[in-house]
């Protein structure tokens, strides 16, 4: 308990910190975000306008206050692009990148777990080295690239899979999953690539260890060994890996979301950024930052499930 | 099971190796070996490391690394186990061959609770459903000797002693009553009173269980105490055996003899300690902060050091004796100025000893460990290892000579220094982290178990140089040590530590002979000592 508790104190410490920085970076650093925001050939009246509705006259303390404030009631601020709250534009792009992350991860780890237990068990011969040459190719070949040969085999020859778009959770959760299918196994496959590498050196690491010979004086088969015993040990960097991964899928599939033409949160953020739109980017930013923080957190809880040794921390 | 104090009729019972050879990658290991133990018999396999022992037995086992080739026959009551399948042989260890490993700390796995993992023999060979296994279980670990109300089977490797884990893996490895239980220097990371136990109980289960033992050790003293018959080993041939009694008195085999005459061997000293005190340790406290229980608790604290005094004197050995966990690394560790103290002082001749203190002082002590591989960096040669310390004292401008002479002080050659250190035996990387230890020129060498892991043969050879540099420099020695063969033969006197006290002190030859403590009566009776004539 002394752990998961330690561990909420880092999370709440991070989360503070965090915004802080962000609301720096955008707000209080030297330039008027209003005059960024509008352009140029701006007149002083329209930035004033937009000064006094983003709340920029007051002081930094306040501002920060209400800002934080804000986000904690689920308030995240009105787009000024779109001129509709940025909570509701977030909330029609996270039911996409949530569940598509979620759902490359989970391919990725049913891909990349196998992979990796093959190939330790057969260290230096054919099945080790298909396995690591396919992930090789998997790390080269850029994933929008993959999307691409998938849209065009899955789509376009058998018509199997969609080619793009979302036709929304209303239309049905198979309609919905037959959507992301085709984007979420061009994320997976670069993952599932890294991620078989990192188990399977984590795997050979304990290969050597005393207990597995012990699993093997006991009776178990070699690879039985590295099963039984192995994967559990080295579970500790492929978690971190994971955590990682998850992270990256939430935001960082901004491509994939433009190849299949998803409403996803990183295309969110760069039109965002395109459009100037600070308000958008601060809470966007936020809340990436804030799942960064909370997929870390439960990360850590991992670790402690894994290995007890870590429990009394 | 049946008692076989007679001569066998039936001679397929137990193990039998029928000129065993075994080739590594072309490269012969093991030559005609022939072994025979009997039910409820323990056969001790004594050698020296490289020697073969460890591979005999993994032999057996049919264990062994990739590009082994093996002849020969391997019969377990009756069964041709080089006949067998790998899936046959699998079915066969764990049910009728079991292993019990030398590291008792890495050979559980860490993140099983212990129960489940003795519970996995009975799972893997059907024995029992997974409830029965789990109580099954509990009571093979109580049947070791572990208190189930103090080590329930629900707690995990790293909250268990080394010796509870090896009470660990033997209920792992008699859970199925196996035919043959094979120990490999099941007791050599052990302290002296826990390895007594061990052996104790290891012997009552071979001959409860009627197991045939084959029990693979270095250590002479401990075979002398526990086997029936004995086998001597040397370059993966066996050069004598024979019943225990008889191999230790005639010790026919020259190798025999070399290896009794190097573990009772005592090095000839003659350098004589004077009156001046060189290290003076006054009160000496050093506390731990424990690990919070819970987050509002004030952290505990564990007295490791409690008031410790001693001196040391210029030009003497002193022997500092104690089991794990007594304190005694502590100790060094404050004396070498690498931890502060929370009480009392330190001083060497006058001058403070603490973390914050001169690379002049520092360089005035020096420190050998008992595994000088893992002190030395891999990618380093050994005359880059060997100029670390000065960046103490600056590097002298005869930096190559004075690398040169300390290589050759220790018996090596000057061009040993364009070497890495995984060219060398672990003899001698000992002699190298010696050698790195005199390159300041020191007043004072700790040597924190430097002997410990090394042969005797070797073991003997380092005492003597050890002897012959103290006699040259006129070194001072802080000797800390589990084995109380090495600290007699070495020291002048002696300090047995206990839970961070020093519970007796004097020189070596009284405290050996008439110890006054009742820990130390209990640490000298623990100590295996070779039975002589049995």
């Amino acid at each position: 308990m002394g752990y998961i508790l330690s561990r909420l104190i880092s999370l709440v410490v991070s989360l503070a910190a965090a915004s802080v920085v962000i609301f720096a970076a955008v707000e209080v650093v030297p330039g008027d975000p209003a005059a960024f925001m509008l352009g140029l050939n701006a007149s002083e009246d329209t930035i004033a306008a937009l000064r006094a509705e983003l709340g920029l006259d007051g002081s930094v303390l306040e501002r920060y206050v209400g800002w934080v404030g804000g986000m904690l009631t689920g308030d995240f601020g009105t787009s000024y692009t779109y001129r509709v709250p940025v909570a509701d534009l977030v909330s029609q792009r996270i039911v996409v990148s949530l569940p598509l992350a979620g759902y490359a991860l989970l391919l990725s780890t049913l891909l990349a777990v196998p992979a990796g237990l093959v190939a330790a068990a057969w260290r230096g011969r054919a099945p080790d080295y298909g396995i690591m040459a396919a992930s090789q190719l998997g790390i080269a070949v850029p994933n929008f690239w993959f999307a691409m040969l998938l849209v065009l085999a899955f789509a376009i020859t058998w018509k199997i899979f969609p080619a793009g778009g979302f036709p929304g959770w209303e239309a049905g959760f198979w309609a919905g999953m037959r959507a992301l299918t085709l984007p979420a196994i061009a994320l997976a496959l670069p993952q599932a690539a890294i991620l078989a590498r990192v188990l399977r050196s984590a795997l050979i690491e304990q290969t050597g260890q005393d207990y597995i010979r012990t699993a093997r004086a006991k009776g178990l088969s070699s690879g039985a060994a590295l099963r039984r015993h192995g994967l559990r040990n080295a579970m500790i960097p492929v978690l971190t890996i994971l955590g990682l991964q998850f992270s990256f899928l939430l935001a960082g599939a901004i491509i994939i979301e433009n190849v299949f033409f998803l409403p996803g949160l990183g295309r969110l953020i760069f039109q965002g950024i395109t459009q100037r739109d600070l308000v958008v980017v601060e809470s966007v930013t936020m809340l990436l930052v804030c799942a960064v923080i909370v997929v870390t957190f439960l990360v850590d809880i991992a670790y402690a499930l894994v290995d007890p040794r870590l429990r009394r921390r | 099971m049946a008692m076989a104090d007679t001569a066998s009729p039936q001679a397929e019972q137990g193990l039998q190796l029928d000129k065993l050879s075994l080739a590594i990658h072309g490269t012969q290991i093991l030559q005609d070996v022939s072994l025979t133990i009997a039910p409820g018999q323990i056969l001790g396999l004594v050698g020296e490391s490289g020697s073969g022992k460890s591979l005999t037995a993994f032999s057996v086992a049919r264990l062994l690394p990739e590009g082994s080739v093996t002849s020969g026959q391997v019969t377990l009551d009756g069964t041709d186990l080089t006949a067998l399948s790998e899936a046959d042989m699998c079915a066969l260890r764990g049910l009728r061959l079991s292993m019990i490993f030398q590291e008792p700390m890495t050979a559980l796995n860490p993140v099983k609770t212990i129960g489940d993992q003795v519970a996995e023999t009975l799972l893997i060979h059907r024995a029992a459903n997974r409830r029965q296994a789990y109580a099954r279980a509990a009571d093979l670990l109580a049947r070791v000797g572990l208190d189930p109300e103090r080590i329930p089977p629900g707690r995990y490797p790293h909250e268990l002693s080394g010796g509870q884990r090896q009470r660990v893996c033997i209920a792992m490895a008699i859970a199925l009553q196996p035919q043959l239980l094979i120990a490999d220097e099941p007791t050599t990371a052990l302290d002296v009173t826990t390895q007594a136990r061990i052996l104790a109980l290891l012997r009552d289960l071979v001959r409860e269980e009627g197991m045939a033992c084959l029990l693979i050790t270095h250590d002479l003293a401990v075979v002398s105490q526990l086997a029936d018959r004995i086998a001597v080993m040397q370059k993966g041939q066996i050069v004598e055996a024979g019943p225990t009694g008889q191999v230790i008195s005639k010790r026919e085999h020259p190798y025999t003899r070399a290896l009794f005459a190097a573990s009772a061997h005592q090095p000839r000293r003659a350098a004589a300690a004077t009156q001046a005190p060189l290290l003076e340790v006054r009160e000496a406290r050093r506390d731990y902060r424990l690990p919070r229980a819970s987050l509002w608790q004030a952290p505990g604290h564990l007295r490791a050091v409690d008031g410790v005094s001693f001196t040391l004197r210029k030009g003497e050995s002193l022997g500092l004796v104690g089991e794990s966990g007594c304190g005694k690394s502590t100790l060094s560790r404050a004396i070498l100025g690498l931890e502060p103290l929370q009480a009392g002082t330190i001083a060497l001749e006058g001058a403070p000893v603490a973390p914050e203190m001169g690379a002049d002082l520092r360089g005035r002590m020096q420190v050998v460990f008992q595994d000088p591989y893992a002190s030395f960096n891999p990618r380093h040669r050994v005359a880059r290892i060997l100029s670390e310390p000065f960046y103490l004292t600056g590097r002298p401008p005869d930096a190559e000579q004075r690398i040169a002479a300390a290589l050759e002080a220790v018996e090596m050659s000057a061009s040993d220094g364009l070497k890495y250190p995984h060219e060398f035996s672990g003899g001698q990387r000992q002699r190298i982290a010696i050698a790195r230890a005199l390159i300041t020129r020191p007043d004072l060498i700790v040597l924190d178990e430097a002997v410990s892991a090394l042969d005797v043969s070797v073991r003997a050879t380092v005492l003597d140089l050890l002897a012959g540099l103290q006699e040259r420099f006129g070194l001072s020695y802080l000797f800390i040590s589990h084995d109380l063969t090495v600290v007699q033969a070495i020291t002048d006197r002696v300090l047995v530590m206990q839970k961070g006290r020093i519970v007796e002190e004097g020189p070596t030859r009284a405290v050996f002979e008439a110890p006054r403590h009742a820990y130390t009566q209990a640490l000298l009776a623990a100590a295996p000592r070779l039975v002589e004539d049995a």
